[in-house]
């Protein structure tokens, strides 16, 4: 019982970590009805801010803001530079495009800091602390605890503010918002932006478990991907729901299906994607897509 | 006779050019060169696979590496566990990945074309994993080594009598992977040029009218998905064959990116686009690794980390500028130019479209 508690928390610490990653995937998906194969690149690509940040004596909790607010006017200049030339295109060369652009960054980031693994520091101790008997470290209740905030901080935004408002108007109803002088063009890029913060909390959170490398996020992005399908990929609060049914659900299979074990955790991704799609396309809480002529 | 070879639309000579062209290469380049074109053209019949999904049918896969892979470890474990001649486990490779793609494009085809992209996007990511599991089967990490391929004697005769020099094993593959390419280019360009193609593309361009049409959608979608499979199933067989060895770390996701981006380079939509797309795929980043430390023009620094990040900087950069400045790959280029050059020279308008081009149906 106090195993499967702790495997528990740990999954609730992993699914924190997708839940900002699918977030970040939701947001740009409901500005502009686009899947960014790139997020996770993006998000990697932080990171390694982050490290550079920290390995030259910045602290941790300024390095932290500084690389979010660098994320963030980073998505914005994505957003700007290759994706407005494109706003245009058919949805399948937008896809191609964020798809360069994922192997673009993850190719660069490859030449500039080398693929070697590097260890990433962590504010949390691993020390464990008691709780009901099961034991947990103090960095999966960090991880747990910053992934929180955030989310909750995105959904005040959306919900509570102007910006938020406007930011939502732009993507239902990007005609009337143009009528009554919203800069839809650039609400958009407001949405790139906040999606590369986001992503790049969850890179944050996550390299100090699996270390730091180009090719980190490549398999967190397919956890996303599972928690944004599963939750309904335009809901924010289906992302978070999705991100933590997967984290727990695969945490669960790796520890107690011998067939699963470690290396097979990540189909157990890919099986949640394709049963979501086939029996419920719009996910726990999305709302059904009505096709128009 | 005369007027027939004079009316014969200038494709066809370009066809016939481009057949004489790939028959004659072994002769004149050396064998390592020759295993290299035979890898271009496998990874050209595989795009060609995902050129009638993407291009023809609408749909976009991000894991046709993980088919390649499927129809490799059939053959591989055909020829390696059972004895089977490494040349009938082709067709068999081929037709099992056709039917385990169309059986993958039943529950794929309820999907709109974002969904499938993620759904294989993660098959690809999963790939490697998914093969290691069965380790008896499929040896696992070590993956399956594979004796190389003996030119059977009239093949040998007929080089020796041609080239001057006895025929290498990459030779051998190189004109058993010609064969095969000629012979699926052939049935990709009677598929589009027919009723299924013309259904696909209908589809392609506006799913509720096809629909309106009396187009049987789920069926034409299943039957891309299929036949799509089927190509990539027959490169990936001919895949182990080029390189004698077959792992899981020999079909990662970047083999799924590459194929996209020869896809899309090629053009797509178009019977050349896939041939061009191939050889761009396979030689763009030997190329430019070569070329790049070359050019004194190009500070060191940057040239360094364009050598070291290796085809990843240079595919991303490839499929944005193509997506963005010639939607249409460079076959669409290549028409476009001669299409305003004919103009300008004569005076002529094209021919209408919709009219299909008379003439010999055979490659």
């Amino acid at each position: 019982m106090q195993e499967l508690l702790q495997q528990v928390i740990s999954g609730i610490a992993s699914g924190g970590i997708y839940a900002s990653l699918a977030l970040a995937l939701v947001l740009i998906y409901n500005a502009m009805g686009l899947v960014n194969f790139a997020q996770g690149e993006m998000a990697m690509l932080a990171t390694f801010g982050a490290y550079t940040l920290i390995s030259h004596g910045v602290s941790y909790w300024i390095a932290l803001p500084v690389t979010l607010v660098l994320a963030f006017a980073g998505g914005i200049a994505i957003q700007r530079i290759v994706i407005r030339p494109v706003e245009r295109a058919p949805l399948l060369a937008l896809v191609i495009i964020t798809l360069g652009l994922a192997t673009l960054v993850n190719g660069l980031a490859g030449a500039i800091f080398g693929y070697v693994p590097r260890s990433f520091p962590s504010p949390f101790s691993a020390q464990t602390v008691d709780i009901l008997g099961a034991f947990v470290s103090y960095r999966d209740l960090g991880v747990i605890g910053v992934s929180g905030g955030v989310l909750v901080a995105i959904y005040l935004l959306l919900q509570r503010t102007t910006i938020g408002l406007t930011l939502r108007a732009a993507a239902h109803h990007p005609e009337a918002s143009r009528l009554l002088g919203v800069h839809v063009s650039w609400m958009l890029a407001l949405g790139w932006g906040l999606a590369s913060a986001v992503g790049a909390v969850s890179g944050i959170m996550v390299a100090p478990i699996i270390l730091l490398e180009p090719n980190m996020m490549q398999t967190i992005i397919i956890y996303a991907f599972a928690a944004a399908v599963l939750g309904g990929i335009e809901s924010p609060l289906g992302a978070v729901i999705g991100g933590l049914i997967v984290g727990v659900t695969v945490n669960l299979a790796g520890a107690y299906l011998p067939f699963v074990g470690g290396d097979l955790q990540l189909a157990v991704a890919l099986a949640i994607i394709i049963g979501v799609l086939v029996l419920k396309p719009n996910g726990l809480l999305g709302r059904p897509t009505v096709r128009r002529v | 006779m005369g007027q027939r070879l004079r009316n014969t639309p200038p494709r066809y000579w370009l066809v016939l050019v481009a057949v004489l062209f790939f028959i004659g290469l072994p002769t004149v380049i050396d064998s390592f060169q020759s295993g290299e074109w035979a890898q271009a053209l496998i990874l050209a019949i595989a795009i060609m696979g995902l050129n009638v999904l993407v291009g023809y049918s609408g749909q976009l896969s991000l894991g046709h590496g993980a088919f390649m892979a499927l129809g490799a470890y059939i053959s591989a474990i055909l020829a390696h566990r059972y004895k089977v001649d490494y040349l009938l486990t082709i067709p068999i490779a081929g037709l099992a990945t056709g039917v385990i793609g169309f059986l993958f494009g039943v529950p794929a085809l309820r999907l709109s074309a974002l969904y499938l992209a993620l759904a294989t996007f993660a098959l690809a990511v999963v790939t490697p994993s998914l093969i290691k599991r069965p380790a008896e089967l499929t040896g696992g990490v070590q993956g399956i080594s594979l004796t190389p391929p003996v030119p059977p004697q009239f093949a040998q005769d007929a080089f020796g009598a041609i080239a001057g020099t006895p025929m290498t094993s990459d030779q051998w593959v190189y004109y058993v992977t010609l064969a095969w390419a000629l012979l699926l280019f052939w049935v990709a360009w009677n598929l589009v040029r027919h009723r299924s193609g013309r259904a696909m593309r209908a589809i392609r361009d506006g799913e509720v009218a096809a629909a309106a049409s009396g187009i049987n959608i789920a069926g034409y979608k299943t039957l891309a998905f299929g036949i799509s499979a089927l190509y990539a199933g027959v490169a990936g067989s001919l895949f182990g064959l080029a390189t004698s060895f077959v792992s899981p770390d020999t079909f990662p996701v970047s083999l799924s990116i590459q194929l996209l981006v020869g896809a899309v380079i090629g053009g797509l939509a178009s019977i050349p686009g896939p041939l061009v797309g191939g050889i761009f795929a396979f030689f763009l980043p030997i190329e430019s690794n070569q070329w790049v430390p070359t050019q004194t023009w190009i500070p060191a620094q940057i040239a360094s980390t364009v050598e070291k990040a290796g085809p990843a900087v240079t595919y991303g950069v490839v499929l944005i500028l193509t997506m963005i400045f010639a939607p249409n790959g460079v076959v669409g280029l290549v028409v476009t130019a001669y299409t305003r050059l004919r103009r300008r020279l004569r005076g002529v308008p094209e021919r209408e479209t919709g009219q299909m081009p008379p003439g010999p149906q055979t490659v």
